[in-house]
């Protein structure tokens, strides 16, 4: 019934443009293979530099499919996710489509519009050459939606060497009680222990997202994401409570700070440690900062030994005007090749565990050996175990908690297990 | 004369006139009228993008869901946060600005005009230098207008500014009074030399002192300016949501009605309850303008 | 209306004033207000000075901490980079302005054209019930966007007119009518009814009227609106990203900017300013030199005219 009275509209519309006497220059439906368009929020920085990478790879096999990227930016893809969104509902989707890998897809999933690729992981091989921790966190009742380009790494603790040593700090703190240790020999030396940054409240749920899997390890942590861990319970309370007192030793004026200027606090020695993805290391070398002298960094206290990723992802959308040239696509992302095109530039890893290391600056090579060997967990608030009602619920939960002094705890975990139902919902 | 001519018009002449703005008729009706029904009819249902849940009908429940839905009554009274601010703010500097300028001074135009400018840039391009100048660290880490402050000895006046819970909106209304009050400027300028010279010039005859002036002449004068003033400002702030996204992104602290109906309708896929807020935003302006249009459709009868 | 708002505020009141010589409280009046005024023109530089000296301060290491420092040395590779691109930058602004050019100047056109004929009908060829239908339109002007934007995406998808330029062209025609419309009622209001029972009594039909009374009075109001337009269209963000669905091929100023400075991962703050004010430019060259007539679409926001 909503449909015929859409379609009333419509031609309504039509009626009333021709009157206006606009005429609409509709172009001809491209040819399959002259024409493929991806939807990203990769429109500038090493991030684009990353995808020209891997786009022009692609370009080599398909020399006459012409590349479209379809760019929508706004931190994180705010203002991306939403164009996106409009479009899959008015059955207009891009070739294919960008999107964190995992809970970040169960929308689309559950709403039927994207396509099935376990075959391809089958075909190309990827079933061995990708983890076994993250294929099954990315698959849904048995089949995966989408194909993995990088990982990065959200718990790195980072801070400036001239500043640690300064403050007398000589190794980097495996636990908690030695991070907070650590914390009150900077403030001591006259800095803020923690470089915080409250922008879009996310950076703060990152750094809550960190100290919950830390207070509780992995196994509880998993658990809060399949039900077997209470978000109100006695382990979520404890992460809270070192949270608050984390946050406590933040810099003043943290509330209106993107991540950028949280890190530069870090590097220029005006504050101490710094809990951010590893992308901070691909900010500071493009800014001319040498890893080692002017930053340092080590898996974040309480979690060393675990690997809590994130990671971009491609899809193929029901529908895609383009399929054939989508799948070469796809094809491409998860290469050897492609991904050894993207990463260095993007400042990530490959989500292979047979990348060409050569290519790869220090850190990443680290990283990548922890991939190896870590035990997987995925990151809330960048979409690996989190959807987006969950994580945007998440972050305002966050954000009220932070920008309310962070005083009340009992609400902040009734706002996220609330959270978690709004995910689920 | 003129009632004479009119009887002398035509049917054709008059059903021309329609004719000729029927192809516009049409487009308000459908691309606004209609595509509010549209919204209407989605907040009246569960549809929701991101299950699979058959569309039904669920009368009131969405407007009834965001009675009780706290993130909805925090977005609310940030709003009206914002606008009681940010009205109060651009009505008083561009009062103030106005009785500077009111009679005339040498270099008006220069002052006029660099007033007048914000309001031709998008927030868009403002968004990232707000961020900064309202930066809320202060003393040495100070960076935005708390550093401004200090150099210029103010230094206790620095704040949090939208940073903290309490004092968001209201520094959040600064850009925004930044953009508007120089339009306030120009239309209480417009009000003021409106008003006859002669009738200042009466009172001045009449032994009336420079300041009984302003009020008992002048002032009531420009009810008709400020009217319309609060209008313009009210539902430009209800609508509030570049200026907020472009300085803030969509943190909790600062998030108003329209940043939330974003976040219901993208990141939930929730096209019902992003649209009944949209709704309700609406109405909200509705209430506000309606009156107003109609005032004015009856001064043009008697006109 | 007997008097334009333009020509009140412009008009200097109390000339037979200035003449007098100042006593001592005029003169300290005269200097309080001149320091207030130059107090209050700092203020509204600052954010707009803020954005200049970062924008000459390279493609790098610009952050918050030293936002008011003034450059060490003049750098303008931010403003060539954000100018033409790079391969971090991929999206130049110079393709994407010219495109919005293109777009704006087009919709700011038909937009005026419509809008006085809607005018001309609401001012001086009533119908019954044409004020009724007038406050509908002005109505137009006041809803959110957002509100109409989802149905509005699958109407332009389901005629297939979003794969072009002419989307945009088409969204700010509709959307503009109602202030078009108010524009140039305001203004034809103006016009001395004789001069149209004149062209009545000798039998002219209404389109003569308009083609030979009306339209060669028009021409303040045709600015006007072709002003507003443009300035409205070429900053417009929303219908810019939502109907062009973030394809390059379309990619107009606004959303050229927020590629630049809404990435994710990695924050350039000195071409994100140069970016934002590039961007802002073609705005304030039309309102520093026409802007008398920008002030006037702006006071014909106000309803009245």
């Amino acid at each position: 019934m909503r449909r015929s009275s859409f379609r009333l509209v419509a031609a309504a519309a039509a009626i009333a443009l021709a009157v206006t006497g606009c005429s609409s220059s509709s172009d001809d439906a491209a040819n399959e293979d002259t024409e493929f368009e991806i939807f990203t929020w990769w429109a500038s920085g090493g991030e684009a530099a990353g995808l020209q990478g891997m786009v022009d790879v692609y370009k080599a096999q398909n020399p006459n499919t012409e590349f479209i990227n379809a760019a929508v930016a706004g931190g994180a893809g705010v203002n991306a996710k939403a164009v996106l969104q409009s479009r899959l509902d008015a059955n207009e989707p891009p070739d294919s489509f960008q999107a964190h890998a995992g809970m970040e897809l169960d929308g689309y999933v559950r709403g039927g519009q994207l396509e099935d690729l376990t075959s391809l992981y089958a075909s190309e091989g990827w079933d061995k050459v990708f983890p076994s921790d993250l294929i099954k966190a990315i698959t849904v009742d048995g089949k995966i939606y989408s194909v993995p380009v990088n990982i990065h790494r959200a718990n790195v603790l980072w801070w400036n060497p001239a500043a640690a040593t300064k403050a007398g700090i000589t190794k980097a703190p495996v636990t908690l009680d030695e991070f907070f240790a650590d914390l009150e020999k900077f403030k001591k030396s006259g800095i803020p222990g923690l470089a915080l940054a409250g922008k879009g409240d996310w950076a703060i749920a990152h750094l809550l997202d960190w100290m919950l899997l830390a207070t509780m390890g992995a196994d509880k942590f998993e658990g809060l994401y399949n039900g077997s861990t209470s978000w109100t319970g006695p382990e979520v309370a404890a992460g809270i409570k070192n949270f608050q007192k984390a946050l406590s030793y933040g810099n003043k004026g943290a509330g209106n700070l993107d991540w950028p200027d949280a890190g530069k606090l870090v590097t220029d020695g005006k504050a101490g440690f710094f809990i951010m993805g590893d992308w901070a290391s691909a900010q500071w070398q493009s800014d001319g900062l040498k890893l080692g002298t002017d930053y340092t960094y080590a898996a974040a206290p309480g979690t060393v030994g675990t690997y809590q990723w994130l990671s971009d992802s491609f899809t193929l959308p029901v529908g895609a005007p383009h399929r054939n040239a989508a799948i070469a696509w796809l094809k491409v992302c998860g290469s050897k090749e492609g991904q050894d095109a993207f990463n260095p530039k993007k400042g990530s890893i490959s989500a292979r565990t047979d990348s060409d290391l050569s290519l790869y600056d220090d850190y990443l090579k680290s990283a990548a050996a922890d991939w190896k060997k870590d035990r997987l967990v995925g990151s809330t608030v960048h979409g690996a175990t989190g959807n987006n009602a969950l994580m945007a619920a998440y972050n305002a939960g966050v954000g009220k908690y932070f920008s309310g002094g962070f005083k009340d705890n009992a609400g902040l975990a009734k706002d996220l297990a609330a959270a978690y139902e709004a995910g689920k919902a | 004369m003129s009632k004479i001519v009119k009887n002398k018009r035509s049917l054709s002449a008059r059903l021309g006139g329609l004719l000729f703005v029927l192809p516009s008729i049409l487009v308000v009706m459908i691309f606004v009228y209609g595509l509010i029904l549209w919204s209407v009819n989605v907040s009246l249902t569960n549809q929701n993008s991101g299950t699979k849940k058959a569309i039904e009908y669920v009368g009131l429940k969405n407007y009834t869901d965001l009675v009780a839905d706290e993130r909805f009554t925090h977005s609310l009274s940030n709003l009206v946060k914002f606008t009681v601010v940010f009205i109060l703010g651009a009505l008083v500097t561009g009062f103030i600005m106005s009785l500077l300028l009111e009679k005339g001074i040498k270099g008006e135009g220069f002052f006029r005009s660099f007033y007048l400018y914000p309001m031709a840039i998008s927030f868009i391009a403002m968004g990232t230098v707000f961020n900064w100048l309202l930066n809320s660290a202060r003393d040495e880490e100070a960076g935005g207008l708390n550093l401004a402050l200090q150099k210029i000895g103010l230094g206790f006046l620095q704040n949090d500014w939208y940073v903290s819970e309490r004092g968001s909106m209201y520094a959040m209304a600064l850009p925004a009074i930044w953009q508007m009050s120089g339009y306030v400027l120009a239309l209480f300028l417009a009000g003021f030399r409106g008003i006859p010279d002669d009738m200042r010039e009466a009172a001045r005859v009449d032994g009336a002192s420079e300041s009984q002036i302003y009020r008992h002449v002048l002032f009531p004068q420009l009810t008709p300016t400020l009217l319309t003033i609060l209008i313009i400002l009210g539902h430009i702030s209800m609508k509030a949501f570049d200026l907020i996204i472009g300085i803030n992104g969509k943190s909790y602290v600062t998030q108003v009605v329209a940043v939330y109906m974003w976040e219901a309708t993208f990141d939930k896929r929730d096209y019902a309850k992003g649209t009944s807020i949209a709704i309700v935003l609406l109405i909200m302006i509705a209430v506000v303008v309606v009156p107003y249009l109609r005032y004015n459709n009856k001064q043009q009868a008697y006109r | 209306m007997s008097k334009d708002l333009v020509d009140l505020i412009t008009a200097k009141p109390d000339a037979r004033n200035k003449k007098r010589k100042l006593n001592g409280k005029e003169r300290f009046w005269l200097i309080f207000r001149y320091i207030s005024l130059t107090f209050i023109w700092f203020l509204v530089v600052m954010p707009i000075y803020v954005m200049v000296i970062n924008s000459l301060k390279g493609v790098k290491n610009v952050y918050l901490t030293n936002a008011f420092k003034l450059p060490e040395k003049l750098d303008f590779s931010a403003w060539s980079v954000a100018w033409s691109g790079t391969d971090y930058f991929p999206q130049s602004i110079s393709e994407s302005m010219t495109r919005t050019l293109f777009f704006v100047i087009q919709a700011s056109i038909i937009s005026a054209i419509i809008g006085s004929i809607n005018g001309y009908v609401f001012a001086k060829w009533k119908f019954k019930g044409s004020n009724l239908i007038f406050t509908f339109f002005l109505f137009g002007m006041f809803i959110p966007y957002q509100a109409i934007m989802i149905p509005l995406v699958r109407i332009a998808t389901t005629l297939e007119i979003n794969k072009s330029i002419y989307v945009l062209i088409l969204a700010h025609i509709i959307y503009g009518i109602p202030i078009c419309t108010l524009i140039f009622r305001n203004y034809y209001e103006a016009i001395p009814n004789e001069l149209i029972e004149a062209a009545r009594v000798d039998k002219a039909s209404m389109v003569r009227t308009y083609r030979s009374i009306i339209l060669p009075l028009s021409l303040p109001a045709f600015v006007v609106v072709l002003i507003w337009q443009f300035t409205s269209a070429w900053n417009d963000f929303l219908f810019a990203i939502f109907l062009t669905g973030g394809s390059p091929k379309l990619s107009v100023a606004t959303t050229a900017l927020n590629f630049i400075t809404g990435s994710s991962n990695q924050v350039y703050y000195g071409v994100n300013m140069t970016a934002s004010l590039i961007v802002s430019l073609p705005t304030l060259i039309v309102y520093i030199f026409l802007g008398r007539y920008f002030l006037r679409g702006l006071l014909s926001g106000s309803l009245k005219g």
